[in-house]
Protein backbone atom coordinates (compact mmCIF):
# COMPACT_ATOMS: atom_id res chain seq x y z
CA UNK A 1 0.00 0.00 0.00
CA UNK A 2 1.33 3.96 -0.94
CA UNK A 3 1.36 5.93 2.24
CA UNK A 4 -1.30 8.82 1.31
CA UNK A 5 0.65 11.57 2.54
CA UNK A 6 2.98 10.94 -0.23
CA UNK A 7 2.19 12.33 -3.54
CA UNK A 8 2.12 9.26 -6.08
CA UNK A 9 5.32 10.00 -8.36
CA UNK A 10 4.76 10.17 -11.96
CA UNK A 11 6.97 7.36 -13.11
CA UNK A 12 8.03 8.71 -16.28
CA UNK A 13 7.15 6.73 -19.06
CA UNK A 14 9.37 5.36 -21.77
CA UNK A 15 8.91 7.55 -25.55
CA UNK A 16 9.10 4.37 -27.15
CA UNK A 17 8.82 0.41 -25.97
CA UNK A 18 10.44 -1.79 -28.39
CA UNK A 19 9.22 -5.47 -26.64
CA UNK A 20 11.09 -8.95 -28.31
CA UNK A 21 11.20 -7.74 -31.73
CA UNK A 22 11.49 -10.26 -34.74
CA UNK A 23 12.08 -9.81 -37.96
CA UNK A 24 12.96 -12.32 -40.80
CA UNK A 25 13.76 -11.35 -44.52
CA UNK A 26 14.07 -13.76 -47.79
CA UNK A 27 17.86 -13.40 -49.34
CA UNK A 28 17.57 -15.08 -52.50
CA UNK A 29 16.18 -18.18 -51.26
CA UNK A 30 16.63 -18.54 -47.58
CA UNK A 31 14.88 -16.72 -44.81
CA UNK A 32 17.34 -14.98 -42.80
CA UNK A 33 16.68 -13.17 -39.56
CA UNK A 34 17.62 -10.00 -39.31
CA UNK A 35 15.96 -9.02 -36.13
CA UNK A 36 15.93 -12.06 -33.29
CA UNK A 37 14.43 -11.02 -30.21
CA UNK A 38 15.02 -6.44 -29.29
CA UNK A 39 13.66 -5.28 -26.57
CA UNK A 40 14.58 -2.18 -25.03
CA UNK A 41 13.34 1.84 -24.34
CA UNK A 42 13.97 5.04 -25.29
CA UNK A 43 13.52 7.49 -22.91
CA UNK A 44 12.22 10.96 -24.44
CA UNK A 45 15.10 13.70 -25.34
CA UNK A 46 18.03 11.03 -25.19
CA UNK A 47 20.29 10.77 -28.10
CA UNK A 48 20.69 7.00 -28.86
CA UNK A 49 23.30 5.85 -31.13
CA UNK A 50 23.18 2.43 -32.50
CA UNK A 51 26.02 0.31 -33.68
CA UNK A 52 27.30 -2.80 -35.33
CA UNK A 53 28.90 -4.73 -38.10
CA UNK A 54 26.74 -4.30 -41.44
CA UNK A 55 23.60 -6.23 -41.69
CA UNK A 56 23.14 -6.70 -37.99
CA UNK A 57 19.74 -4.94 -38.30
CA UNK A 58 20.10 -1.40 -37.67
CA UNK A 59 18.63 -0.19 -40.44
CA UNK A 60 15.69 -2.25 -40.42
CA UNK A 61 15.41 -1.48 -36.94
CA UNK A 62 14.49 2.08 -38.15
CA UNK A 63 12.21 0.71 -40.50
CA UNK A 64 10.20 -0.44 -38.05
CA UNK A 65 10.15 2.19 -35.67
CA UNK A 66 8.46 4.60 -38.12
CA UNK A 67 5.96 1.81 -39.19
CA UNK A 68 7.56 1.61 -42.79
CA UNK A 69 8.03 -1.71 -42.29
CA UNK A 70 6.25 -4.57 -39.67
CA UNK A 71 7.41 -6.84 -37.36
CA UNK A 72 7.52 -10.68 -37.75
CA UNK A 73 6.45 -10.46 -33.86
CA UNK A 74 6.80 -8.50 -30.89
CA UNK A 75 5.44 -5.08 -29.81
CA UNK A 76 6.69 -1.53 -30.35
CA UNK A 77 4.79 1.03 -28.01
CA UNK A 78 5.34 4.91 -28.90
CA UNK A 79 3.97 7.39 -25.73
CA UNK A 80 2.34 4.15 -24.18
CA UNK A 81 0.55 3.13 -27.16
CA UNK A 82 0.78 -0.15 -29.93
CA UNK A 83 2.11 1.40 -33.05
CA UNK A 84 -0.21 -0.17 -35.22
CA UNK A 85 -3.30 1.61 -32.84
CA UNK A 86 -1.75 5.34 -34.78
CA UNK A 87 -2.57 6.55 -37.76
CA UNK A 88 0.46 5.39 -39.63
CA UNK A 89 0.37 8.94 -41.51
CA UNK A 90 0.76 10.60 -38.21
CA UNK A 91 3.04 8.69 -36.82
CA UNK A 92 5.64 9.07 -39.53
CA UNK A 93 5.22 12.94 -39.02
CA UNK A 94 6.00 12.19 -35.42
CA UNK A 95 8.95 9.99 -36.07
CA UNK A 96 11.06 11.53 -38.72
CA UNK A 97 13.48 9.66 -40.62
CA UNK A 98 16.15 10.76 -42.41
CA UNK A 99 17.76 8.03 -44.84
CA UNK A 100 21.55 7.30 -45.41
CA UNK A 101 21.30 8.45 -49.20
CA UNK A 102 20.26 11.68 -49.37
CA UNK A 103 17.51 11.11 -51.71
CA UNK A 104 15.14 14.34 -53.34
CA UNK A 105 12.20 13.96 -54.74
CA UNK A 106 11.83 16.23 -57.90
CA UNK A 107 11.47 19.75 -57.74
CA UNK A 108 12.86 22.50 -56.36
CA UNK A 109 14.68 22.36 -53.13
CA UNK A 110 11.32 24.39 -51.56
CA UNK A 111 9.49 21.98 -53.33
CA UNK A 112 11.03 19.33 -51.23
CA UNK A 113 11.01 21.36 -48.08
CA UNK A 114 7.33 22.13 -48.37
CA UNK A 115 6.46 18.06 -49.47
CA UNK A 116 5.96 16.97 -45.85
CA UNK A 117 3.46 19.91 -45.14
CA UNK A 118 1.96 20.18 -47.90
CA UNK A 119 0.74 16.88 -47.74
CA UNK A 120 -1.67 18.18 -44.78
CA UNK A 121 -2.69 21.56 -46.37
CA UNK A 122 0.09 23.09 -44.12
CA UNK A 123 2.46 24.83 -46.57
CA UNK A 124 1.11 28.37 -45.63
CA UNK A 125 2.33 28.24 -42.09
CA UNK A 126 5.83 26.72 -42.93
CA UNK A 127 9.24 28.91 -43.68
CA UNK A 128 11.37 27.15 -45.86
CA UNK A 129 13.31 29.53 -46.00
CA UNK A 130 14.10 29.69 -42.42
CA UNK A 131 14.56 25.90 -42.25
CA UNK A 132 17.26 25.92 -44.71
CA UNK A 133 18.97 28.55 -43.30
CA UNK A 134 18.55 26.60 -39.77
CA UNK A 135 20.10 23.56 -41.41
CA UNK A 136 22.97 26.05 -42.46
CA UNK A 137 22.03 26.35 -45.78
CA UNK A 138 22.04 29.31 -48.06
CA UNK A 139 18.47 30.30 -48.07
CA UNK A 140 18.79 31.66 -51.99
CA UNK A 141 19.27 28.00 -52.28
CA UNK A 142 15.58 27.24 -52.31
CA UNK A 143 14.40 27.55 -56.04
CA UNK A 144 17.07 25.43 -57.48
CA UNK A 145 16.63 22.30 -59.04
CA UNK A 146 17.11 19.88 -55.59
CA UNK A 147 18.99 17.25 -57.75
CA UNK A 148 21.71 19.44 -58.30
CA UNK A 149 22.85 20.10 -54.82
CA UNK A 150 26.26 18.37 -53.49
CA UNK A 151 25.87 15.23 -51.45
CA UNK A 152 26.39 17.33 -48.57
CA UNK A 153 23.96 19.80 -49.10
CA UNK A 154 21.07 17.48 -49.82
CA UNK A 155 21.17 15.53 -46.87
CA UNK A 156 21.09 19.05 -45.29
CA UNK A 157 17.71 19.52 -47.61
CA UNK A 158 16.72 16.15 -46.30
CA UNK A 159 16.74 17.17 -42.85
CA UNK A 160 15.23 20.63 -43.60
CA UNK A 161 12.32 18.62 -45.03
CA UNK A 162 11.98 16.02 -41.77
CA UNK A 163 12.06 19.01 -39.96
CA UNK A 164 9.70 20.73 -41.71
CA UNK A 165 7.09 18.10 -40.35
CA UNK A 166 8.06 19.14 -36.63
CA UNK A 167 9.01 15.99 -35.30
CA UNK A 168 9.29 14.71 -31.79
CA UNK A 169 11.96 11.98 -33.18
CA UNK A 170 14.26 11.84 -35.73
CA UNK A 171 15.65 7.99 -36.73
CA UNK A 172 18.80 8.83 -38.79
CA UNK A 173 20.01 5.90 -40.68
CA UNK A 174 24.17 6.74 -41.03
CA UNK A 175 23.19 10.59 -42.31
CA UNK A 176 26.48 11.17 -42.49
CA UNK A 177 28.19 8.23 -43.84
CA UNK A 178 28.41 9.98 -47.63
CA UNK A 179 29.81 13.19 -46.28
CA UNK A 180 32.95 14.68 -45.97
CA UNK A 181 34.14 15.37 -41.93
CA UNK A 182 33.08 19.27 -42.19
CA UNK A 183 30.07 18.50 -43.26
CA UNK A 184 29.39 15.47 -41.17
CA UNK A 185 30.15 17.72 -38.20
CA UNK A 186 27.94 19.96 -39.06
CA UNK A 187 24.89 17.83 -39.17
CA UNK A 188 25.72 16.81 -35.65
CA UNK A 189 25.83 20.26 -33.93
CA UNK A 190 22.67 21.34 -36.15
CA UNK A 191 21.26 17.42 -34.57
CA UNK A 192 22.51 18.08 -30.95
CA UNK A 193 21.15 21.44 -31.01
CA UNK A 194 18.04 20.79 -31.97
CA UNK A 195 17.82 17.82 -29.31
CA UNK A 196 19.04 20.42 -26.22
CA UNK A 197 16.78 23.40 -27.36
CA UNK A 198 13.14 21.80 -28.56
CA UNK A 199 14.05 17.90 -26.46
CA UNK A 200 14.16 16.47 -29.63
CA UNK A 201 14.74 12.67 -29.19
CA UNK A 202 16.87 10.89 -31.63
CA UNK A 203 17.81 7.17 -32.55
CA UNK A 204 21.20 7.49 -34.74
CA UNK A 205 22.84 4.79 -36.60
CA UNK A 206 26.27 5.14 -36.85
CA UNK A 207 29.19 3.04 -37.56
CA UNK A 208 32.01 6.16 -36.94
CA UNK A 209 32.74 5.14 -33.11
CA UNK A 210 33.99 8.61 -32.61
CA UNK A 211 30.58 10.34 -33.87
CA UNK A 212 28.87 8.03 -31.28
CA UNK A 213 31.58 9.38 -28.69
CA UNK A 214 30.78 13.32 -29.87
CA UNK A 215 27.10 12.53 -29.89
CA UNK A 216 27.34 11.08 -25.94
CA UNK A 217 24.25 9.89 -24.99
CA UNK A 218 23.47 6.25 -24.96
CA UNK A 219 24.71 3.51 -27.37
CA UNK A 220 23.12 0.50 -28.39
CA UNK A 221 25.37 -2.08 -30.08
CA UNK A 222 24.01 -4.47 -32.21
CA UNK A 223 25.56 -8.01 -33.39
CA UNK A 224 23.56 -10.67 -36.05
CA UNK A 225 20.01 -9.06 -35.17
CA UNK A 226 20.57 -9.00 -31.12
CA UNK A 227 20.82 -6.01 -28.96
CA UNK A 228 23.91 -7.29 -27.09
CA UNK A 229 24.60 -4.53 -25.37
CA UNK A 230 23.29 -1.12 -24.10
CA UNK A 231 24.31 1.85 -21.76
CA UNK A 232 25.65 5.21 -21.49
CA UNK A 233 27.95 5.90 -24.74
CA UNK A 234 31.07 6.05 -22.82
CA UNK A 235 30.41 3.06 -20.58
CA UNK A 236 29.50 1.23 -23.70
CA UNK A 237 32.47 2.07 -25.44
CA UNK A 238 35.48 2.00 -23.23
CA UNK A 239 34.15 -0.98 -21.05
CA UNK A 240 32.05 -3.31 -23.09
CA UNK A 241 31.15 -6.38 -21.69
CA UNK A 242 29.53 -8.52 -24.26
CA UNK A 243 32.03 -10.51 -26.14
CA UNK A 244 30.65 -9.86 -29.86
CA UNK A 245 30.57 -6.12 -28.73
CA UNK A 246 33.95 -5.80 -27.90
CA UNK A 247 35.13 -7.70 -30.94
CA UNK A 248 33.03 -5.17 -32.69
CA UNK A 249 34.36 -2.19 -31.10
CA UNK A 250 38.21 -3.24 -31.07
CA UNK A 251 37.76 -4.33 -35.31
CA UNK A 252 36.72 -0.54 -35.33
CA UNK A 253 39.08 0.79 -33.59
CA UNK A 254 41.76 -1.04 -35.49
CA UNK A 255 40.50 0.14 -38.37
CA UNK A 256 40.13 3.86 -36.75
CA UNK A 257 43.93 3.88 -35.96
CA UNK A 258 45.11 2.38 -39.40
CA UNK A 259 43.69 5.40 -41.48
CA UNK B 1 -6.49 -16.25 -102.93
CA UNK B 2 -6.85 -19.71 -104.66
CA UNK B 3 -5.23 -22.25 -101.94
CA UNK B 4 -2.53 -23.00 -104.31
CA UNK B 5 -1.19 -19.53 -103.74
CA UNK B 6 -2.30 -20.13 -100.37
CA UNK B 7 0.57 -22.99 -99.68
CA UNK B 8 2.98 -21.42 -101.98
CA UNK B 9 3.03 -18.82 -99.08
CA UNK B 10 4.88 -20.81 -97.03
CA UNK B 11 7.73 -20.50 -99.59
CA UNK B 12 8.44 -18.15 -97.03
CA UNK B 13 8.59 -19.71 -94.09
CA UNK B 14 11.02 -22.20 -95.86
CA UNK B 15 13.28 -18.96 -97.02
CA UNK B 16 13.11 -18.58 -93.05
CA UNK B 17 14.24 -21.72 -92.23
CA UNK B 18 17.06 -22.31 -94.91
CA UNK B 19 18.10 -18.94 -93.30
CA UNK B 20 17.90 -20.00 -90.07
CA UNK B 21 19.62 -23.18 -90.58
CA UNK B 22 22.15 -21.93 -92.59
CA UNK B 23 23.31 -18.86 -89.59
CA UNK B 24 22.52 -21.45 -87.01
CA UNK B 25 20.21 -19.61 -85.59
CA UNK B 26 18.25 -22.62 -83.77
CA UNK B 27 14.91 -20.85 -84.64
CA UNK B 28 13.13 -23.93 -87.15
CA UNK B 29 11.51 -25.59 -83.77
CA UNK B 30 10.04 -22.44 -82.93
CA UNK B 31 9.05 -21.41 -86.55
CA UNK B 32 7.43 -24.78 -87.50
CA UNK B 33 4.94 -24.37 -84.03
CA UNK B 34 4.26 -20.95 -85.02
CA UNK B 35 3.08 -21.78 -88.56
CA UNK B 36 1.16 -24.38 -87.66
CA UNK B 37 -0.50 -22.62 -84.96
CA UNK B 38 -0.75 -19.34 -87.12
CA UNK B 39 -2.66 -21.93 -89.96
CA UNK B 40 -4.70 -23.53 -87.21
CA UNK B 41 -5.41 -20.65 -85.11
CA UNK B 42 -6.99 -18.38 -88.52
CA UNK B 43 -8.90 -21.38 -90.00
CA UNK B 44 -10.28 -22.26 -86.79
CA UNK B 45 -11.09 -18.27 -86.09
CA UNK B 46 -12.32 -17.91 -89.57
CA UNK B 47 -14.84 -20.56 -89.41
CA UNK B 48 -16.17 -19.54 -86.41
CA UNK B 49 -16.81 -15.70 -87.32
CA UNK B 50 -18.43 -17.20 -90.42
CA UNK B 51 -20.98 -18.86 -88.13
CA UNK B 52 -21.06 -15.69 -85.72
CA UNK B 53 -21.52 -13.86 -89.04
CA UNK B 54 -24.65 -15.62 -90.15
CA UNK B 55 -26.34 -16.45 -86.56
CA UNK B 56 -26.27 -12.37 -85.72
CA UNK B 57 -27.09 -13.32 -82.43
CA UNK B 58 -26.00 -11.06 -79.47
CA UNK B 59 -24.91 -13.79 -77.02
CA UNK B 60 -22.40 -15.13 -79.56
CA UNK B 61 -20.93 -11.97 -79.90
CA UNK B 62 -19.78 -10.97 -76.80
CA UNK B 63 -19.17 -14.79 -76.14
CA UNK B 64 -16.81 -14.60 -78.54
CA UNK B 65 -15.60 -10.76 -77.12
CA UNK B 66 -15.24 -12.33 -73.79
CA UNK B 67 -12.86 -15.08 -75.21
CA UNK B 68 -10.60 -12.50 -76.74
CA UNK B 69 -10.67 -10.70 -73.41
CA UNK B 70 -9.94 -14.41 -71.38
CA UNK B 71 -7.02 -15.18 -73.89
CA UNK B 72 -5.35 -11.00 -73.83
CA UNK B 73 -5.59 -10.76 -70.54
CA UNK B 74 -3.82 -13.86 -69.44
CA UNK B 75 -1.19 -13.07 -71.67
CA UNK B 76 -0.08 -9.48 -70.40
CA UNK B 77 -0.59 -10.68 -66.53
CA UNK B 78 2.59 -12.90 -67.78
CA UNK B 79 4.69 -9.86 -67.82
CA UNK B 80 3.50 -9.07 -63.73
CA UNK B 81 3.43 -12.36 -62.26
CA UNK B 82 4.92 -11.32 -59.00
CA UNK B 83 1.91 -8.73 -58.42
CA UNK B 84 -0.42 -10.58 -56.38
CA UNK B 85 -4.40 -10.70 -58.27
CA UNK B 86 -2.33 -9.27 -61.69
CA UNK B 87 -4.64 -11.51 -63.51
CA UNK B 88 -7.65 -10.07 -62.15
CA UNK B 89 -6.64 -6.50 -62.64
CA UNK B 90 -5.62 -7.10 -66.21
CA UNK B 91 -9.02 -8.43 -67.01
CA UNK B 92 -10.80 -5.39 -65.30
CA UNK B 93 -8.56 -3.29 -67.01
CA UNK B 94 -8.94 -4.47 -70.42
CA UNK B 95 -12.93 -5.19 -70.03
CA UNK B 96 -13.13 -1.57 -68.98
CA UNK B 97 -11.39 -0.35 -72.28
CA UNK B 98 -13.04 -2.84 -74.80
CA UNK B 99 -16.83 -1.55 -73.10
CA UNK B 100 -16.24 2.10 -73.23
CA UNK B 101 -14.08 1.57 -76.61
CA UNK B 102 -17.81 0.20 -77.84
CA UNK B 103 -20.12 2.31 -76.05
CA UNK B 104 -18.70 5.12 -77.56
CA UNK B 105 -18.58 3.09 -81.16
CA UNK B 106 -22.03 1.92 -80.85
CA UNK B 107 -23.17 4.51 -78.88
CA UNK B 108 -22.61 7.74 -81.71
CA UNK B 109 -23.48 4.69 -83.97
CA UNK B 110 -19.85 4.82 -85.67
CA UNK B 111 -20.07 1.85 -86.60
CA UNK B 112 -22.93 -0.32 -87.58
CA UNK B 113 -24.00 -3.29 -84.33
CA UNK B 114 -23.00 -6.28 -86.67
CA UNK B 115 -20.81 -9.15 -86.05
CA UNK B 116 -18.91 -7.58 -89.44
CA UNK B 117 -18.24 -4.45 -87.24
CA UNK B 118 -18.40 -5.58 -83.97
CA UNK B 119 -16.02 -8.20 -83.76
CA UNK B 120 -12.83 -7.42 -85.79
CA UNK B 121 -12.98 -3.35 -83.99
CA UNK B 122 -12.75 -5.78 -80.64
CA UNK B 123 -10.06 -7.37 -81.17
CA UNK B 124 -8.15 -4.70 -82.43
CA UNK B 125 -9.24 -2.69 -79.12
CA UNK B 126 -8.20 -6.16 -77.00
CA UNK B 127 -5.09 -6.97 -78.59
CA UNK B 128 -3.99 -2.93 -78.49
CA UNK B 129 -5.22 -3.08 -74.69
CA UNK B 130 -3.36 -6.14 -74.20
CA UNK B 131 0.01 -5.17 -75.51
CA UNK B 132 -0.40 -1.63 -73.56
CA UNK B 133 -0.87 -4.00 -70.64
CA UNK B 134 1.81 -6.02 -70.80
CA UNK B 135 4.24 -3.07 -70.56
CA UNK B 136 2.48 -1.27 -68.20
CA UNK B 137 2.97 -3.96 -65.74
CA UNK B 138 6.63 -4.06 -67.07
CA UNK B 139 7.33 -0.42 -66.89
CA UNK B 140 5.72 -0.21 -63.56
CA UNK B 141 8.00 -2.77 -61.81
CA UNK B 142 11.55 -1.47 -63.83
CA UNK B 143 10.21 2.23 -62.19
CA UNK B 144 9.19 0.98 -58.74
CA UNK B 145 12.04 -0.60 -58.47
CA UNK B 146 14.01 2.45 -59.73
CA UNK B 147 12.17 5.12 -57.08
CA UNK B 148 11.58 2.67 -54.96
CA UNK B 149 14.20 5.39 -52.26
CA UNK B 150 11.86 7.91 -53.00
CA UNK B 151 8.96 6.32 -52.14
CA UNK B 152 10.75 5.76 -48.88
CA UNK B 153 11.16 9.11 -48.80
CA UNK B 154 7.60 10.08 -49.74
CA UNK B 155 5.92 7.82 -47.13
CA UNK B 156 8.32 8.57 -44.47
CA UNK B 157 7.40 12.05 -44.80
CA UNK B 158 3.88 10.86 -43.81
CA UNK B 159 2.32 10.56 -47.69
CA UNK B 160 -0.19 7.55 -48.64
CA UNK B 161 0.41 5.21 -50.91
CA UNK B 162 -0.99 6.77 -53.61
CA UNK B 163 0.52 9.63 -53.34
CA UNK B 164 3.46 8.68 -53.30
CA UNK B 165 3.55 6.55 -56.10
CA UNK B 166 1.90 8.91 -58.14
CA UNK B 167 4.95 10.25 -59.93
CA UNK B 168 5.58 7.02 -60.57
CA UNK B 169 1.93 5.83 -62.02
CA UNK B 170 2.46 9.21 -64.06
CA UNK B 171 5.92 8.03 -65.75
CA UNK B 172 4.64 4.44 -66.46
CA UNK B 173 1.44 5.62 -67.92
CA UNK B 174 3.22 7.74 -70.38
CA UNK B 175 5.46 5.08 -71.48
CA UNK B 176 2.27 3.23 -71.92
CA UNK B 177 1.06 5.81 -74.67
CA UNK B 178 3.33 6.87 -75.97
CA UNK B 179 4.41 4.45 -78.97
CA UNK B 180 0.61 4.71 -80.16
CA UNK B 181 1.10 8.83 -80.19
CA UNK B 182 4.32 8.24 -82.18
CA UNK B 183 2.41 5.68 -84.65
CA UNK B 184 0.29 8.56 -84.88
CA UNK B 185 2.54 11.23 -86.34
CA UNK B 186 4.58 8.56 -88.51
CA UNK B 187 1.53 6.79 -89.84
CA UNK B 188 0.86 6.52 -93.91
CA UNK B 189 4.53 7.65 -94.43
CA UNK B 190 6.40 4.72 -92.78
CA UNK B 191 3.95 1.85 -93.04
CA UNK B 192 0.43 1.60 -94.80
CA UNK B 193 -1.13 0.14 -91.29
CA UNK B 194 -2.39 -3.61 -91.30
CA UNK B 195 -6.97 -2.23 -91.68
CA UNK B 196 -6.05 -0.32 -94.67
CA UNK B 197 -4.18 -2.46 -96.27
CA UNK B 198 -6.32 -5.37 -96.03
CA UNK B 199 -9.63 -2.99 -96.99
CA UNK B 200 -7.76 -1.74 -100.17
CA UNK B 201 -6.94 -5.68 -100.98
CA UNK B 202 -10.28 -6.47 -100.81
CA UNK B 203 -11.20 -3.86 -103.37
CA UNK B 204 -12.29 -1.11 -101.24
CA UNK B 205 -11.74 2.55 -102.43
CA UNK B 206 -8.20 3.76 -100.58
CA UNK B 207 -10.29 6.85 -99.57
CA UNK B 208 -12.86 5.06 -97.40
CA UNK B 209 -10.12 2.59 -96.23
CA UNK B 210 -8.44 5.88 -94.84
CA UNK B 211 -11.59 7.06 -92.82
CA UNK B 212 -11.41 3.51 -91.60
CA UNK B 213 -7.87 3.75 -90.49
CA UNK B 214 -8.18 6.86 -89.02
CA UNK B 215 -11.20 5.43 -86.56
CA UNK B 216 -8.91 2.62 -85.31
CA UNK B 217 -5.55 4.47 -84.73
CA UNK B 218 -7.82 7.40 -82.91
CA UNK B 219 -10.02 4.43 -80.86
CA UNK B 220 -6.66 2.61 -80.00
CA UNK B 221 -4.75 6.15 -78.97
CA UNK B 222 -7.57 6.65 -76.47
CA UNK B 223 -7.93 2.93 -76.31
CA UNK B 224 -4.26 2.84 -74.61
CA UNK B 225 -4.41 5.71 -72.78
CA UNK B 226 -7.49 4.38 -70.86
CA UNK B 227 -6.25 0.85 -70.26
CA UNK B 228 -2.99 1.87 -69.12
CA UNK B 229 -4.27 4.81 -66.02
CA UNK B 230 -7.11 1.67 -65.56
CA UNK B 231 -4.21 -0.90 -64.79
CA UNK B 232 -2.50 1.71 -63.06
CA UNK B 233 -4.70 2.09 -60.80
CA UNK B 234 -5.95 -1.00 -60.07
CA UNK B 235 -2.19 -2.23 -59.53
CA UNK B 236 -0.55 -0.02 -57.47
CA UNK B 237 -2.66 -0.82 -54.14
CA UNK B 238 -1.01 -4.54 -54.51
CA UNK B 239 2.36 -3.22 -54.03
CA UNK B 240 1.61 -1.41 -50.66
CA UNK B 241 0.01 -2.59 -47.42
CA UNK B 242 -3.13 -1.22 -46.12
CA UNK B 243 -0.73 0.61 -43.44
CA UNK B 244 0.91 2.37 -46.50
CA UNK B 245 4.64 0.54 -46.70
CA UNK B 246 5.79 -1.26 -50.02
CA UNK B 247 5.62 -4.63 -50.30
CA UNK B 248 8.88 -5.64 -51.31
CA UNK B 249 8.01 -8.88 -52.09
CA UNK B 250 5.75 -7.74 -54.93
CA UNK B 251 8.84 -6.72 -56.92
CA UNK B 252 11.41 -8.79 -58.68
CA UNK B 253 14.48 -7.69 -56.32
CA UNK B 254 13.68 -8.91 -52.66
CA UNK B 255 16.27 -7.33 -49.79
Amino acid sequence: MTNSNLLPVPEQEPLFLLDDLWKSRFDGKNRVNVLEGVSASVEAGRIVTVVGPSGSGKSTLMLLLNRLEEPDSGRITYLGRDLREWNVLDLRRQVGMVFQQPVMLSGSVRENVLYGPRLVGEERDSDPEALLGRVGLDPSLADRDARELSGGQQQRVALARVLANYPAVLLLDEPTSALDENASRMIEELVVGLQREKGLTCIWVTHDLSQALRLDGETWVFDSGRLVESGSTMEVLSQPRHPAAREYLKSRLERGEAR
Amino acid sequence: MSITALLLTLVFIGLTILLSLWQRLGLERDLLIGTVRAALQLTLVGYVLLVVFELREWPFIVLMVMVMILVAAQNAARRGSRIPGVFWRVLAAITVTEVMAMLVMLGLDIIPPTPQYVIPISGMVVGNAMVVAGLLLNRLQSEMEASRQQIMVALSLGATARQAVLPVLRKTVRAGTIPIIDNLKTVGLVQLPGMMTGLIIAGVSPEVAVRWQLLIMFSLTAVSAICAIVLAFLTYPALFTAAHQLRTDALSRSG
